[in-house]
């Protein structure tokens, strides 16, 4: 069996701040992009589903699972994964509060939440807990990431 | 991984749209049009559609619009979920957006992409039917507006290759008096059980549902009985039950008997609660 | 054949497919994609044959055999299959005189529970790559509890000696006993095979690692507990039959710890057990946090909880009465004492505590809101082989730091991290000069039998201590050497060997740690290297007919509770609280323990409020995906209350005692205690669903 050799779509984005070129199917998937052809094995694949969120990024600021999204639709867009960030206040927080086991989880929890302190930098209980319900640990409790992020938008005096 | 190939193209208008999709068609090629994404990229990486082509419709102007035409709101189709919710210009819409999925996918999801999505909920066309919308579509012969009961019965009826540009539904309905509630399984993330979404207008309630049958529904004998007011209102339930256009599911989150019983749970708090507002 | 302890599954499914779900055929491509779409390619044909669907329907006299030829599977452990029959093995305790104790029993009761099987669902799907190089040597990396037993595995399926079959496992994202078993692992070495010894990576998508992968396994139990008219536990009879699945795999050690602990952590002299894992047509099973001890627990505490009720006394109290304790000995008649037992008595009596420190009462109702707490305790006994074992080598920097090399498997349990910290605790230095990598590398990395049954301090970190207590012995040898003292007359600690009664004359290790070269040149001594390894001591194999024997060094025991909120109208509920109080046996990192010991709660919590495979009538998994197969989420988890008692383990590294299952254990069973006592209705079965409660109360049969 011999396939024609796919259509391959040039895709301008920038990534963490910095400007990238990728040739992509179209069929393909944001998130293997970013894992196999930019490197960025940081968002991880739980489900590519749409369930699990541990694929979480931020396409302008917003959050959104990578697993949803088609490479081309990135055309022009300013994406930010885990390895954008540096020392982030939501990173110290995970690590002091020990809000990961396995970590696998973790990238697509700090994202999320590094979109809602976009979107909402004093975000009350009922806004934390329903952008996080859209991410699952199997390793902790909840209670400890639930410390972490409470403690990112806790007002400090 | 989507284990096959399609094109991809971004129309920047209407008509450019309607005619991309014209050709492809022609050549064989299946397209579909593509919205958010997020049920064509899952459909199609377990292998269950297999388009040629997508036409995506996000970069198509009136599709993104969320603004007052003088005494109607319009609604484009690519308005993501949590875009309606985080605006909120139809408390009962936004209700009922931040009932599916997640905030996550909502940030994905569109309003035009769940009404014509395949799946069997399409909680979001439940307030459209409730506030009788109106429905911009265009095609290849160019717009037509429709009543969203015209066009969505079940699912969307569409000739082929339209697309729903916008949803115009009038001022006056936006602020009546409502109830949105969504029982699941278990959890606050998930399916429906029974979703129930209803509006009280001139008096009478009115309701429609998903998760209940194979497909969302408003049904005019159900919202006749749910208003005889001569019945105590455990009766009424009982015949709006009667009353269903189809065998209540039977699924991975219900199966029908339990379903019956949060549906009439469910009724009774929604007529309930709106009958005294 | 792969399969260990029975050799019963071929990777790839020949003549008749088991379960849905099952590998049949094997695409090796250039790009993903394009295996996917060849995959996809493959027309079979099945011929639909008849199924069992429960381990009850495979027990019947006519139900259809999963295996015919059980007889001719090669053995590996222990295990004792009955040909002609569904049951992959069968373990048997006797203990006591069963009449005697019906006799000596006021009250009795006699119930069924079912538990479904379910799925770990690790965050990280099952995956590896393997690759056969030129000369022979075969290199896998993958995600895995077992890196040495692939390694082992892989020797003996394809007569490739040990030293030639490289495997690497690097940090795992999550697995909870599904990363025990090896299955991908062979696929992964044919695909190699068949291109040449080329590089292949196998990764299942989630729908496939959910059912194609092995899954938690299932049981239904029938239990009957009597006791005399004041509370004493009299005798107890259990029938597990657990849902191994399609193959044994480890579903057959599991049906053996279900046997062993079957009483749970309660005296009772009389005791008549058969556990069987047997086959059915539903996915195969393998280990799962617990090892069969959540689903055991979960019957014998129902059963207590009901018990407890007939003799009307308070479930803690009655719980407490009956603790099992030192002088006490096992269903595999075991003698207890502090050190291998622990101390439930006083868990209990703080964790009655904690239920008393607020004045609300365990039974509350506010309008059709009901509060009720459900309580249980646990023990778990470690089932290990009787030779499983471990080696540590402690190497030294010439700065005086260390590099250690372990086999245990990070998970997220934070195992190596805390090893280090043993390490550095008896080598009395900062843990910031240990070097630990994040990988296990079987050709460098000594031996580990397997990062699971929550071992890896015992027996590394005994290994551990062993090689630091070497290195200790070779430094102060070379350091006596140089200071013309005696090498008991030396102290090591703080980066210093030095003189016990004069510590300021002493050595920098890093002046020791390649050797002592004297101002002229000459040296003495070389590398200090410290090796360790420790293999289970005195466990035996348990008699065929009575269960007698030593399974594992020592229990882990404790008590939990769980608090719910039951909406009468609705059948929905909230979990308010849970709590867990362990015997640690020591506790070394407080904020590790007490994030294992939550996670577990939320795991078992979420296992027994929702999680559960949904087969159709044909056996098809319907829910493989984790849009419709739900877990828990944020925002879910109730107030979690952790405290530890510790009595040392005398055999262990400073006394500890295993604690990463075990918070899990006792959820299920206190959870349906809390809803039993809400409802008013005895739920026996799993997963606690408003449904299946709905179902209970409308349905009862
Ligand atoms: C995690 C998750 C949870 C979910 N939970 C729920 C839930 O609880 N309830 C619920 O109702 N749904 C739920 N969904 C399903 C979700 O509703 C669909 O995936 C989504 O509605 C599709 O919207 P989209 O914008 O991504 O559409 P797309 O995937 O882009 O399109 C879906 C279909 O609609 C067609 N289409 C899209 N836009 C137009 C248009 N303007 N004109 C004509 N045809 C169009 C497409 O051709 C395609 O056939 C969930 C999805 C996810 C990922
Ligand atoms: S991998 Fe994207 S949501 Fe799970
Ligand atoms: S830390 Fe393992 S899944 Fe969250």
């Amino acid at each position: 069996m011999t396939l024609p050799p796919p259509a391959m779509y040039p895709v301008a984005c920038e990534v963490n701040g910095e400007k990238r070129l990728v040739r992509v199917r179209a069929a393909d998937i944001l998130l293997s992009t970013l894992r196999d052809q930019l490197g960025l094995t940081g968002s991880k694949p739980g489900c590519e589903n749409g369930d699990c969120g541990a694929c979480t990024i931020l396409v302008d600021g917003l959050p959104v699972k990578s697993c949803l999204m088609l490479t081309v639709e990135a055309e022009g867009k300013q994406l930010t994964t885990i390895e954008g960030l540096k020392n982030s206040p939501v990173q110290h927080a995970f690590v002091r509060y020990q809000a990961f086991q396995c970590g696998y989880c973790t990238p697509g929890f700090i994202m999320n939440c590094e979109g809602l302190r976009n979107a909402h930098p004093h975000a009350d209980e009922e806004t934390i807990r329903v952008w996080l319900e859209s991410n699952i640990c199997r390793c902790t409790s909840y209670e400890e990431i639930q410390h972490a992020v409470r403690d990112v938008f806790t007002p400090k005096t | 991984m989507i284990p096959f190939d399609f094109d991809y193209y971004k129309p920047s208008s209407v008509p450019l749209a309607a005619e991309w999709f014209h050709l492809l068609q022609q050549q064989g090629k299946h397209p579909i049009y593509y919205a958010g994404g997020t049920e064509i990229v899952t459909w199609a990486r377990t292998n269950d559609i297999h388009p040629g082509a997508v036409i995506d419709l996000k970069s198509v102007p009136e599709c993104n619009v969320m603004e007052m035409q003088g005494d109607k709101l319009v609604i484009g189709s690519c308005v993501t979920l949590s875009a309606l919710t985080a605006a909120n210009p139809f408390p009962l819409l936004s209700e009922t957006a931040r009932g599916i999925a997640d905030q996550t996918a909502r940030n994905q999801i569109t309003l035009g992409g769940n009404i014509c999505g395949n799946i069997i909920y399409r909680e979001a066309v439940l307030p459209l039917l409730l506030a009788n919308s109106r429905i911009r579509i265009a095609g290849i012969e160019g717009i037509r507006e429709a009543s969203i009961h015209q066009v969505f019965s079940q699912k969307i009826r569409l000739e082929a290759g339209e697309f729903l540009v916008q949803i115009v539904t009038d001022r006056s309905d936006l602020s009546l008096p409502f109830v949105h509630i969504k029982k699941r399984q278990i959890g606050s993330v998930g399916y429906p059980l029974v979703t129930v979404a209803a509006l009280k207008k001139d008096e009478r309630i009115h309701t429609a549902y998903s998760g209940v049958c194979s497909f969302p529904f408003q049904s005019a004998a159900i919202d006749q009985v749910l208003n005889d007011t001569s019945l105590p209102l455990s009766a009424r339930i009982d015949q709006a039950v009667g009353q269903l256009p189809a065998p209540l599911l039977s699924n991975v989150e219900g199966s029908a008997a339990f379903r019956e019983f949060v549906l009439k749970q469910t009724m009774a708090e929604a007529v309930h609660t709106l009958e005294r507002r | 054949m792969t399969g260990s302890p029975l050799e019963d599954r071929p990777p790839l499914a020949i003549e008749k497919v088991r379960y849905y779900g099952e590998p049949v055929a094997l695409v090796v491509a250039e790009e993903e994609y394009i295996a996917q779409m060849a995959a996809l390619r493959i027309k079979v044909e099945y011929e639909l044959l008849p199924a069992v669907l429960s381990p009850k329907e495979a027990l019947q006299s006519n139900a259809p055999l999963v295996h015919e030829h059980l007889d001719k599977y090669k053995r590996h452990e222990e295990v004792r299959p009955e040909p002609g029959t569904n049951i992959a093995n069968r373990v048997k305790i006797r203990k006591g005189n069963m009449e005697e104790g019906w006799n000596n029993s006021v009250h009795t009761v006699e119930i069924e529970v079912t538990l479904p099987q379910s799925d770990h669902a690790a965050m990280e799907m099952r995956c590896t790559t393997a690759q056969i190089m030129p000369g022979g040597k075969v290199i896998l990396h993958s995600a895995s509890q077992s890196p040495y037993v692939i390694q082992r595995a892989i020797s003996e399926s394809f007569q490739v000696p040990l030293h030639q079959v490289i495997v690497h496992t690097p940090l795992v994202g999550g697995s909870f006993g599904g990363k025990a078993a090896v299955q991908l692992e062979y696929l992964a070495y044919m695909a190699s095979h068949a291109v040449g010894g080329k590089a292949v990576k196998l990764v299942n998508s989630r729908e496939v690692d959910m059912i194609a992968s092995p899954v938690h396994i299932g049981l239904d139990a029938k239990i009957k507990l009597g006791c005399t008219r004041d509370g004493k536990l009299t005798a107890a009879e259990f029938v597990h039959l657990f849902d191994g699945g399609a193959y044994s795999d480890r579903g057959v050690v599991m049906s053996r710890a279900g046997a062993v602990d079957c009483t749970g952590p309660y005296r009772i002299d009389n005791v008549h057990c058969d556990s069987l894992c047997v086959y059915t047509n539903h996915p195969y099973s393998t280990s799962f946090r617990g090892f069969g001890h959540p689903e055991l627990t979960f019957a014998i505490e129902r059963a207590m909880d009901i018990l407890a009720k007939r003799v009307g006394m308070d479930p803690l109290e009655f719980r407490f009465a009956n603790a099992i304790g030192p002088g006490d000995t096992s269903p595999t008649q075991t003698l207890l004492d502090r050190s291998n037992l622990g101390n439930l008595p006083m868990c209990i009596a703080k964790l009655k505590a904690w239920l008393d420190t607020d004045d609300s009462p365990q039974y509350e109702t506010h309008g059709h809101l009901v509060k009720a707490t459900g309580v249980c305790c646990f023990w778990k006994n470690s089932n290990t082989p009787t030779d499983a074992g471990a080696g540590a080598v402690v190497a030294f920097n010439a700065d005086g730091t260390v590099n250690l090399l372990c086999g245990a498997v990070e998970i997220g349990q934070g195992t190596r991290t805390s090893l280090t910290q043993l390490l550095a605790e008896r080598l009395r230095m900062d843990e910031r000069m240990i070097h630990i990598a994040p990988e296990v590398r079987t050709e460098t990395d000594p031996f580990y039998w397997k990062t699971v049954a929550s071992r890896s301090t015992f027996l590394v970190g005994n290994a551990i201590l062993r090689a630091a207590d070497d290195a200790i012995a070779q430094l102060k040898g070379l350091a006596a050497v140089v200071l013309q003292c005696l090498p008991t007359d030396l102290d090591v600690g703080g980066g210093r060997v030095f003189l016990k009664d004069a510590p300021a004359t002493g050595l920098a290790i890093e002046q020791l740690a390649h050797g002592y070269t004297f101002p002229n040149g000459t040296t003495i001594g070389s590398q200090v290297i410290g090796r360790g390894s420790y293999t289970m001591q005195n466990l035996t194999l348990m008699d065929p007919e009575t269960g007698k024997g030593k399974l594992g060094p020592e229990w882990t025991v404790g008590a939990q509770a769980v608090e719910v909120e039951w909406n009468t109208k609705e059948f929905t509920y909230k979990i308010i609280r849970a709590a867990t109080i362990v015997d640690a046996g020591k506790v070394i990192n407080p904020l590790f323990a007490r994030g294992q010991i939550t996670g577990a709660m939320s795991m078992g919590l979420s296992f027994s409020s929702r999680e559960a495979f949904f087969f159709d009538e044909k056996g098809a998994v319907r829910n493989n995906q984790i849009r419709t197969y739900k877990l828990i989420r944020f925002g879910e988890q109730p107030e979690y209350f952790v405290d530890f008692v510790e009595t040392p383990h005398m055999e262990a590294p400073y006394g500890l005692r295993g604690i990463g299952e075990h918070g899990l254990i006792g959820m299920p069973a206190a959870l349906a205690n809390s809803l039993t006592a809400a409802t008013g209705v005895e739920l026996n079965r799993l997963p606690l669903t408003p449904e299946t409660i709905w179902r209970t109360i409308h349905d009862p049969v």
